[in-house]
This record gives C-alpha cells, sequence and structure tokens, in this order.
C-alpha cells in the first residue's frame, strides 16, 4: 500500500485562503476574543505580583514596607489598573458568559437554564471576594 | 495529555475569576492609593503563616500559571499564526507555568 502511493512525486498543493495576522481588528466579536484571550497574561502577571508580595511578607517588616512603595509607583500602579481591567473581563466572561452554558447542571433529569448558573456563579463571586476581603483586612 | 490541559486550563479560569478580582484591587490599586488602609505586616504574616491559606495559594498559583499557558498558546499560534512555532510556543507556555509553579512551591511551602 504504502509502495503503491508513491506513484506520484508531486504533492498537490492545498488550497489555504491567506489570513492576515490583524483579523481579528475586523470586528469587535474578534477584537473581543482576542482581549479575552490576552486576559490570560495578566492572571500570570497576578501570579508574579502574589509571589512577590507572599516573599516579602515571609522576608520581614522592612521588606514588606519597600513592596508597598514599589507598588505605589506610577508605572505599577498602571500596570495594575490595565491588569485590574483585564481579569474583570476575564472574570465577567468566564462565569457569567462561558460557563452557564458550557456547564450542564441536571436536577430531577431537567437542564439548570444557563441564567440560573449564571446567578450561582455571582452569589460564589461575591463569597469568594469577601472572605478574601476578610481575611486580608481582618 | 491535551484533555488533562483543558482541565488544567478551566480549573484555572474558575479559581482566577473568583479569587484574584479582590486580592488584585485591594494589592494593586487600593492599598497604594489609600482609598483603604492596608493591614500591617504581622497581620498578613499571621494569615500567611495559615497552612490552608498557602495551600490554596499554591493552587491559584498552579492553575493559574496553566490557565495562562494553554490561553497564551492558542492566542500566539491561532490568534498571530504561529503555528509553524508550536514546538518553540508550547515549550515557552508550559515550560514557563512549570518553572513558575515551582517557584511558587519553593516560596509558599519551603521557604516559609
Amino acid at each position: 500500500m504504502s509502495e503503491k502511493s508513491q506513484y506520484t512525486q508531486f504533492h498537490p498543493r492545498w488550497y489555504r485562503r491567506r489570513v492576515p495576522v490583524f483579523w481579528w481588528l475586523r470586528r469587535p466579536s474578534y477584537l473581543l476574543f482576542v482581549l479575552r484571550e490576552l486576559s490570560s497574561v495578566f492572571v500570570a502577571w497576578f501570579v508574579v505580583f502574589l509571589l512577590l508580595l507572599v516573599n516579602a511578607v515571609a522576608e520581614g517588616p522592612e521588606d514588606y514596607r519597600r513592596f508597598q512603595d514599589w507598588s505605589a509607583t506610577p508605572g505599577m500602579l498602571l500596570l495594575n489598573v490595565v491588569a485590574l481591567c483585564f481579569i474583570l473581563l476575564h472574570a465577567v466572561t468566564w462565569l457569567f458568559t462561558l460557563s452557564p452554558h458550557a456547564m450542564v447542571v441536571r436536577l430531577r433529569g431537567r437542564r439548570l437554564p444557563p441564567a440560573l448558573i449564571g446567578v450561582g456563579n455571582l452569589v460564589a463571586w461575591m463569597l469568594a471576594s469577601a472572605l478574601v476581603a476578610f481575611l486580608i483586612l481582618g | 495529555m491535551e484533555p488533562f490541559l483543558w482541565l488544567l486550563f478551566s480549573a484555572g479560569g474558575v479559581l482566577s475569576a473568583l479569587l484574584i478580582p479582590a486580592m488584585l484591587f485591594l494589592f494593586g490599586v487600593a492599598f497604594p492609593l489609600g482609598w483603604v488602609s492596608p493591614p500591617g505586616h504581622a497581620h498578613l504574616s499571621a494569615v500567611l503563616g495559615h497552612p490552608v491559606t498557602r495551600v490554596v495559594l499554591l493552587g491559584l498559583c498552579v492553575l493559574a500559571l496553566f490557565h495562562w499557558a494553554h490561553r497564551f498558546r492558542y492566542a500566539l499560534s491561532d490568534g498571530l499564526q504561529l503555528k509553524h512555532l508550536d514546538r518553540a510556543i508550547n515549550l515557552f507556555c508550559y515550560g514557563g507555568a512549570l518553572a513558575g509553579s515551582a517557584v511558587a512551591g519553593y516560596l509558599l511551602l519551603a521557604a516559609w
């Protein structure tokens, strides 16, 4: 079989439409898609920021103070404001657009409507945020 | 392997959506701008001193990093059409997530 299939030496070229690199600027929905994908970069940035904070607290009060001063510099503040916008885009689209439709929750054989899962996610988000704020602020 | 990576991606997506906004708002914006007075070192040290806090934060770090890796990989390979660089992209994304997880594990478990 494999020997017989070698009767032609020239492979036909596949037809592929060329897509410009900036295809995602063409429609708002494409742009939103790319911004959502980019939000993951700021998720990773937050991990770095969090680990720097943890390390500063572990090192002692002096390092913690230095971390606070550093996070109040204009550059860092700007970065974190932008990061917060992207993180909110991630949270809102993930909790209220993606997961209500991706999650199939059945109750007594019936599928729960996506809107109800969205409400559940909102409650979970509020509870998690309240717990985080309570632990941090004491 | 691919289903497992998708699982990490979605677990990281949920956990980041639930936990990161509040933390980033407080430490990244509210405390530096003085909207809310930041906690003292003793209090934060006590919160971080609890093993449950550190295990939860480690889980958040690892899953969030793999969430980034998986999503950024597709953003590079499909969004910027760098499919021919897939090997390098995978190495950078998942390798970065693994290295970051190791650093997180060291800082949150070993070095504390």
